[in-house]
């Protein structure tokens, strides 16, 4: 059994209710970090920990609080991003929902560390059920004297308030976040200035995933040098992974980075293999943007080393041979699933989600939707395939915010890997519709004339 | 003080200034780097937070600057990207930033409807040079294109989406410049459209500066449309002694024999105006007798006007408004 630091009480029964969860041991981090720490030393633990982002990028959590600026009568925000819309991705959603407590801890060890008195918990608006578990929590811990003024008697106020989106994908790129935060239309911001100098109502702000900002509870329990030792050097720590698909037991599961990807996929513990006994096709191994990778580069890396689930092995190859650990969203494809579809449904996807502010991304994001939806629906001709390559490839790179890449990067992937799936589906309309949708009769075959 | 290289001329710049305000200095200072100055069609140096968006002016910066001398890894936006002492910047000479720009004009025609013959901003609008200058000869794209329905915004201007790009110009204007902004950016990605919520009518002094502001022929003068083309009118700066405690009267009149046709801000050679001016000077003074003429403008480098050496006749010769083309016969489409 691998180790478990986040979601290993969330079996026992009533760990959502204060009582319990403080039974269990829980808020010893936040009475260790509020007594016996300055919040320097808090930073610090977080910054000896490695403790990488786990919101998507994959940021050292120490090195951008140390960004954090922090000038004289100016309030500083932290701001959680538990917007979670990355599609394949849910693991936020378990930890807020299963055990709410750690996670509320996670914010104030935090806001202690970066000296914010108010936090904000951004969470997307369809997660309406766990906006209230979380208001609920939080007024738990506030009649425990865990939030609100002097905490533990330590003259550290906090409030944090749940703020719920209204279920926009973009208002999880941070900036967007804060615009929309601040009652304005979710567009994402140029950067500089980074919301480390100029973040929410032009004050210094941190913003970090819901996982990231749990994490700190372990790293405060056990000693940021001792958290470092679990998973690899570079990737430290322990990784939710949601995983989907094709697999025996989709679910969300906490894994010590550095686990083999075949481990994981195949063995009982995790994903239980694939289901009905399909051969693995491919995987998209950390959310929706992140690259394809075809089964003979899931489980080896393209120079023949294991490939592991961690950072720098899962990004290993660079883009033509490997992918992302990204926001952990693991989705499996069978042997059955159609890769031209799959393109075209998260194509669909950045299109619709697509804030429209800058022309490649809100004009090539929906001219790469027709032209997949040309190719998916039999319809598609062999030039679309170079024609998608070459629209992904003025999208990537030249946009204002990542969504612009993350709309490039998996179709990108797709054709570089699957090429001749995509030439298969121009030359044997008939039958991918058919493997597809079963439509063949319907969509093929000419109504008798009259 | 930051010295700046862009496409191997040099020039030396205040801190702050952007690549692109460098490179339209050097294009004051020295007319024949003019040509490297990066197309904008967002950015508007008199409206704060514009810029950024259209992704026309993507420069290559090829040195950081001279402390720190590593490229820039991507592209960046001039317009909002500030200089470094050192730095260097390709933009002309860069086939990437000319293959990427082409790239972004292409993605900004793909959904325009394309109806130059029939649109009032024929003849000044940025997108038809940025067309000409970096658009392919045939598009690739084979889709219907996005529609929306006319809108009017008040009973002086017309919102014509189809031709929009975007560029949130109008948008800042009305956030800027007037006071009580009703109009701004509703729905997302490119099913964004432009529009006053819901359907209201735009009522205060100042907003028919959006019009001058838009880059293309979406935002248009329901006083001017279908009058004349616009290089069948002669510009001539005017001014009257105007009460609007924002506005100083100094316009420009766009006359046909002895009418004047239209009233606009007078744009500089970055096609941005010089002052916006007041709904009262852009709409209702129309007379001869309402204005002080000064003489004929100079054009910016946006209108056909500028390529007709009108300027340069009409300042041998000092022509009076009256020796200047005949009226023509306006044109008198339903779509008023
Ligand atoms: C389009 C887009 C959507 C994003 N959505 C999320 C999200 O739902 N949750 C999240 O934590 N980060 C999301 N991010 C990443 C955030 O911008 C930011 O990097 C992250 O919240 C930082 O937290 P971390 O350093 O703890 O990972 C998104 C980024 C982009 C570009
Ligand atoms: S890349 Fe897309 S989502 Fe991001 S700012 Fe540009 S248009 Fe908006
Ligand atoms: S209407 Fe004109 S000024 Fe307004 S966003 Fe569209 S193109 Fe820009
Ligand atoms: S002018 Fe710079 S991005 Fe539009």
């Amino acid at each position: 059994m691998s180790r478990k630091l986040l979601i290993d009480k969330a079996h026992i029964a009533g760990i959502e209710t204060f009582e319990v969860y403080r039974k269990e041991g829980g808020y010893q981090a936040a009475e260790k970090a509020l007594k016996t720490m300055t919040p320097d030393e808090v930073t610090e633990e977080v910054k000896k920990s490695g403790l990488k982002g786990r919101g998507g990028a994959g940021f050292p959590m120490g090195m951008k609080w140390s960004f954090l600026a922090k000038p004289e009568g100016v309030p500083r925000y932290l701001v959680c991003n538990a917007d979670e819309s990355e599609p394949g991705t849910f693991k936020d959603r378990f930890l807020m929902e299963k055990v709410p407590h750690i996670f509320i801890e996670g914010l104030i060890i935090s806001s202690y560390a970066l000296g914010a008195n108010t936090c904000y918990i951004y969470i997307r608006g369809e997660y309406a059920w766990i906006a209230k578990i979380l208001e609920r929590t939080i007024a738990e811990a506030k009649a425990n004297g865990f939030l609100g003024k002097n905490i533990l008697g330590k003259g550290f106020d906090l409030e944090i308030y749940v703020h719920r989106g209204a279920g926009a994908y973009i208002c999880g790129e941070e900036t967007a976040l804060l615009e929309s935060l601040e009652g304005k239309r979710g567009n994402p911001r140029m950067k500089p200035p980074f919301p480390a100098v100029k973040g929410l109502y032009g004050c210094p702000t941190v913003v970090n995933n819901v996982e990231s900002l749990t994490a700190v509870v372990p790293i405060i329990n056990l000693g940021g040098s001792e958290y470092a030792k679990i998973g690899t050097e570079k990737s430290t720590g322990t990784k939710l992974i949601s995983a989907s698909g094709n697999i025996n037991k989709p679910g969300v599961y906490e894994i010590e980075l550095g686990i083999s990807v075949e481990d994981f996929v195949m063995s009982y513990e995790y994903c239980g293999g694939i289901k009905n006994g399909k051969k693995l096709k491919a995987c998209v191994p950390g959310g929706s943007s992140v690259p394809i990778l075809p089964h003979d580069l899931l489980f080896k890396t393209a120079k023949g080393d294991t490939r592991l689930m961690s950072y720098e092995s899962m990004s290993d190859g660079g883009f033509a041979t490997g992918s992302m650990i990204g926001s952990g969203g693991f989705i499996v494809y069978d042997e059955d699933q159609c890769i031209v579809e799959n393109t075209y449904n998260f194509t669909r996807f950045y299109r619709h989600e697509s804030c429209g502010q800058c022309s490649p991304c809100r004009e090539g994001t929906g001219w790469m939707e027709k032209v997949l939806h040309r190719l998916d629906n039999g319809n598609g001709k062999i030039e679309d395939i170079d024609l998608l390559w070459d629209i992904q490839r003025k999208i990537e790179g030249n946009t204002i915010c990542p969504l612009g890449d993350a709309a490039a990067w998996p179709v990108a992937a797709a054709i570089r890997h699957f090429r001749e799936e995509f030439e298969w589906h121009v030359t044997h309309p008939k039958e991918a519709m058919e493997r597809n949708y079963g439509l063949r009769k319907n969509i093929f075959v000419a109504p008798a004339s009259a | 003080m930051a010295k700046v290289t862009i496409d191997g001329h040099l020039i030396e710049v205040p801190d702050g200034t952007t690549i692109l305000n460098a490179a339209r200095m050097m294009g004051d200072q020295h007319p024949e780097t003019m040509q490297n100055v990066p197309p904008a069609m967002c950015y508007y140096s008199k409206l704060g937070e514009s810029g950024g968006k259209c992704r026309t002016c993507l420069v290559q910066v090829t040195k950081g600057s001279e402390k720190d001398p590593r490229p820039m890894p991507k592209l960046v936006a001039s317009c909002r990207t500030t200089v470094m002492d050192g730095m260097e910047v390709q933009n002309k000479l860069s086939a990437q930033v000319q293959e990427a720009r082409k790239g972004v004009v292409e993605m900004l025609l793909i959904n325009h409807p394309l109806d130059c013959p029939v649109c009032d901003q024929a003849g000044e609008c940025h997108l038809q040079d940025l067309g000409y200058e970096h658009g392919a000869q045939k598009t690739r794209y084979e889709f219907d294109r996005r529609t929306f329905e006319m809108e009017n915004i008040g009973d002086k201007i017309k919102l014509h989406m189809n031709r929009c790009i975007l560029c949130y110009r109008c948008v800042f204007t009305a956030n800027q410049i007037t006071d009580g902004r009703v109009h701004g950016v509703i729905n997302r990605g490119d099913h964004a459209e432009i529009s006053t919520f819901i359907h209201q009518a735009i009522d205060n002094d100042f907003s028919g500066n959006v019009i001058d502001v838009c880059p293309v022929g979406a935002l248009t003068d329901k006083t001017f449309r279908f009058k004349s083309r616009v290089w069948n009118t002669k510009p001539y700066n005017a001014h009257r002694d105007c009460k609007h405690e924002k506005c100083n009267g100094n316009v420009a009149v766009w006359m046909a024999g002895n009418n004047i046709l239209r009233v606009t801000a007078r744009k500089d050679k970055w096609g941005e105006v010089e002052n916006f001016i007041c709904n009262e000077c852009r709409f209702d003074k129309k007379e001869l007798k309402d204005w002080i003429i000064e003489g004929p403008r100079e054009m910016d480098r946006h209108s056909v006007n500028s390529n007709t050496q009108y300027v340069h006749l009409a300042k041998e010769k000092v022509l009076k408004p009256s020796e200047t083309f005949a009226v023509l016969h306006p044109y008198n489409g339903d779509d008023k």
